[in-house]
């Protein structure tokens, strides 16, 4: 089943929360909702459940308008970020709760609880209340929950949030493999990029109520559509450069501009990956800091000229590329983006 | 004995020491007048001790007052549960915020007037000569019935239930409802099957003390139906004070044992479902 967005707007008082929003949703694709507070994602999202009715566009889902079709009319199933659970109800009956609103037999409502229970993973579970399970169960109950009716969609509003990080990680595996597994077009609400880019097969950058971006995750990371995508998406250096052409000079390399340039004098952004570094003695920049990450290291890295830089590398470096060494920068070789120049230049870590 | 365990028993004689003055006042307020009241429901007339009070109690006209506290006491519960529960679901799902504070602070006022000065209020209101009962020329004797007791009690007994409900549905999450929605389940179906559920025993416990303060009160009767409403309350009064009789106080303390009976019946069923199911809105 497609959901298809056209041209959402939806304001609350003076606050535009969606400002001519559309997008399309392909059959079986798992789409996350990328975005800062106040983006719009999840008002989008609500508007795909029924919840929010746009002031102007529609919702298609599956070629019919069901913009003005109420929330418990629609075939969308929806896990929320707050646990949601019916307190009074047990693990079974949550479950249940839609076939019995549809009046379906016991034996029935029984049998598929225990199926979806055992899908998410929580197989004799059933008798148990909501308060009786951790978070992450809590969450995987509510996604058999929102499954039992076979909705033609799946809506998940920041699921994930409430829950420990390592939790998250699993939780987040487990909601993909079923998704591949039931081959349900599923939206994904969440600010954070890294469980948008590691579950998504596209993600839709969203910011003030518009679309940046929308593209394959490798894509937004690699060739960000806009500024705003680059800063948002991984972490950023911005660093000075000159327009010269079709390319920008910093440090000292030309390198190829990605997109056009906004004047002459511009922010060069650059990936923390995209630097080199370098020991040398009378190198023109030194180590400030080092945090060691398993596989990599985080270098800040103090320019003679002023400014500061983020690099990553290979995490065995980290020893060698002590705190107060000397060391020269270079840029690998690849188009790059630029955006206005700013007072200072220094690196954007991700705001999520 | 292990140290922890040391420490965790000082710990606990310090906790019963600083609990000594409650307990104390408890004592000497609630459980020193008990036993006298249980100890003088058991005495009969000649010395020693037997039933003969309390079977009193279960004759006329002394059951029949009971079975009135009792039919008033049900009437204002479930008259003030309804009301007072739809008005603060009301109050608080309006979009103002004002009229939230305004019912809430003048719940809170109301609900604290009872007594002689309530029954002024609506003698000189809805009284034989009360300002709407002349301007609307209503009969006279419309208030000084059960009914009219009943309507007088529902005064203080709707507020109470506000200020009780209010919280537990302010605890009632939007999500609840908004997955009840999703799983194609209409508003009265959400309340069937989760919000009256959850909001159970909540309502039972403002019941409960809705129950008992109309069980209990005793000016705003006495002042407004005297005898003309049978009520346990006013017999207790009259058998204490010797005005009516005399040498019938012991009677009064048996009914006042009949009142605690009810009071405990009513507990019993109250507080399981309490216990059971208060983490849900925790």
């Amino acid at each position: 089943m497609t959901v298809e967005l056209r041209e959402l707007r939806r304001s609350f008082g003076g606050t535009v929360a969606l400002d001519g929003l559309s997008l399309t949703i392909e059959q079986g694709e798992l789409i996350a909702f990328l975005g800062p507070s106040g983006c719009g994602k999840t008002t989008a999202l609500r508007c795909v459940a029924g919840f929010e009715r746009p002031d102007t566009g529609a919702v298609f889902i599956d070629g019919a308008d069901v913009t003005r079709v109420p929330a418990n009319r629609r075939d969308a199933g929806m896990v929320f970020q707050s646990y949601s659970l019916f307190p009074n109800l047990n693990v079974r009956d949550n479950v249940a709760f839609g076939l019995r609103v549809r009046r379906r037999p016991t034996d029935e409502r029984h049998s598929r609880a225990a199926e979806l229970l055992e899908l998410v993973g929580l197989g004799g579970f059933g008798e148990r209340y909501p308060h009786q399970l951790s978070g992450g169960q809590q969450q995987r109950v509510a996604l058999a929950r929102a499954l039992a009716l076979q909705p033609k969609v799946l809506l998940l509003d920041e699921p994930l949030s409430a829950l420990d990080a390592k939790v998250r990680v699993n939780l987040r595996e487990e909601i993909r493999r079923l998704q591949l597994e039931l081959g349900i077009t599923t939206i994904f609400v969440t600010h954070d990029q890294e469980e948008a880019l590691s579950v998504a097969d596209r993600v839709a950058v969203l910011k003030s109520g518009r679309l940046e971006q929308v593209a394959p995750p490798a894509e937004v990371y690699d060739r960000p559509a806009t500024p705003f995508v680059a800063e948002f998406v991984g972490t950023m250096n911005h660093l000075p450069g000159r327009v010269s052409g079709e390319t920008v000079e910093v440090f000292g390399q030309f390198l190829p501009l990605d997109g056009a340039a906004p004047g002459e004098e511009v922010d060069v952004l650059v990936r923390p990956e995209a630097v080199r570094v370098t020991p040398a003695g009378d190198g023109r920049a030194f180590i400030l800091a080092s945090s060691f990450r398993g596989s990599i290291a985080r270098l800040r890295i103090q320019l003679d000229g002023g400014g500061e830089v983020l690099a990553d590398v290979p995490g065995h470096e980290a020893v060698r590329l002590a705190p107060g060494l000397k060391v020269d920068v270079t840029l690998v070789e690849r188009p790059v983006l630029t955006a206005p120049r700013t007072a200072v230049a220094a690196p954007v870590e991700p705001v999520a | 004995m292990s140290g922890l365990t040391k420490a965790r028993r000082r710990g606990g004689g310090a906790g019963w020491l600083a609990a000594a003055p409650l307990l104390l006042v408890t004592l000497i307020a609630f459980g020193v007048p008990v036993v006298v009241l249980v100890f003088g429901a058991f005495s009969v007339k000649g010395g020693g001790l037997g039933f003969d009070n309390l079977s009193a109690t279960m004759k006329q006209p002394y059951i029949g007052a009971l079975w009135s506290s009792l039919k008033l006491s049900a009437v204002v519960a479930l008259g003030g549960t309804v009301l007072g529960a739809f008005l603060a679901q009301a109050v608080l799902t309006s979009r103002s915020g004002l009229l939230r504070e305004a019912v809430l602070t003048a719940s809170g006022v109301l609900a604290n007037f009872g007594g002689v000065p309530l029954a002024f209020i609506w003698i000189a209101t809805l009284g034989n000569s009360g300002v709407v009962t002349a301007a609307l020329g209503l009969g006279s004797g419309a208030l000084y019935n059960f009914w009219g007791l009943a309507l007088v009690y529902m005064y203080f007994s709707v507020p109470l239930m506000v200020l009780v409900i209010a919280p537990a549905l302010d605890g009632l999450k939007p999500q609840w409802r908004e997955a009840a929605q999703n799983n194609g389940a209409s508003t009265w179906q959400f309340w069937r099957m989760v919000g009256i559920p959850v909001l159970g025993p909540s309502l039972l416990g403002g019941a409960v003390l809705l129950f008992g303060g109309a069980f209990a009160a005793y000016a705003t009767a006495a002042a407004m139906v005297g005898a003309s409403v049978p009520l346990v309350t006013l017999q207790i009064a009259d058998a204490l004070t010797g005005n009516v009789l005399i040498g019938y106080e012991n009677i009064a303390l048996a009914l006042s044992l009949d009142m605690i009976v009810v009071a405990l019946l009513v507990m019993a069923v109250y507080l399981p479902m309490q216990k059971r199911s208060s983490r849900w809105l925790a």
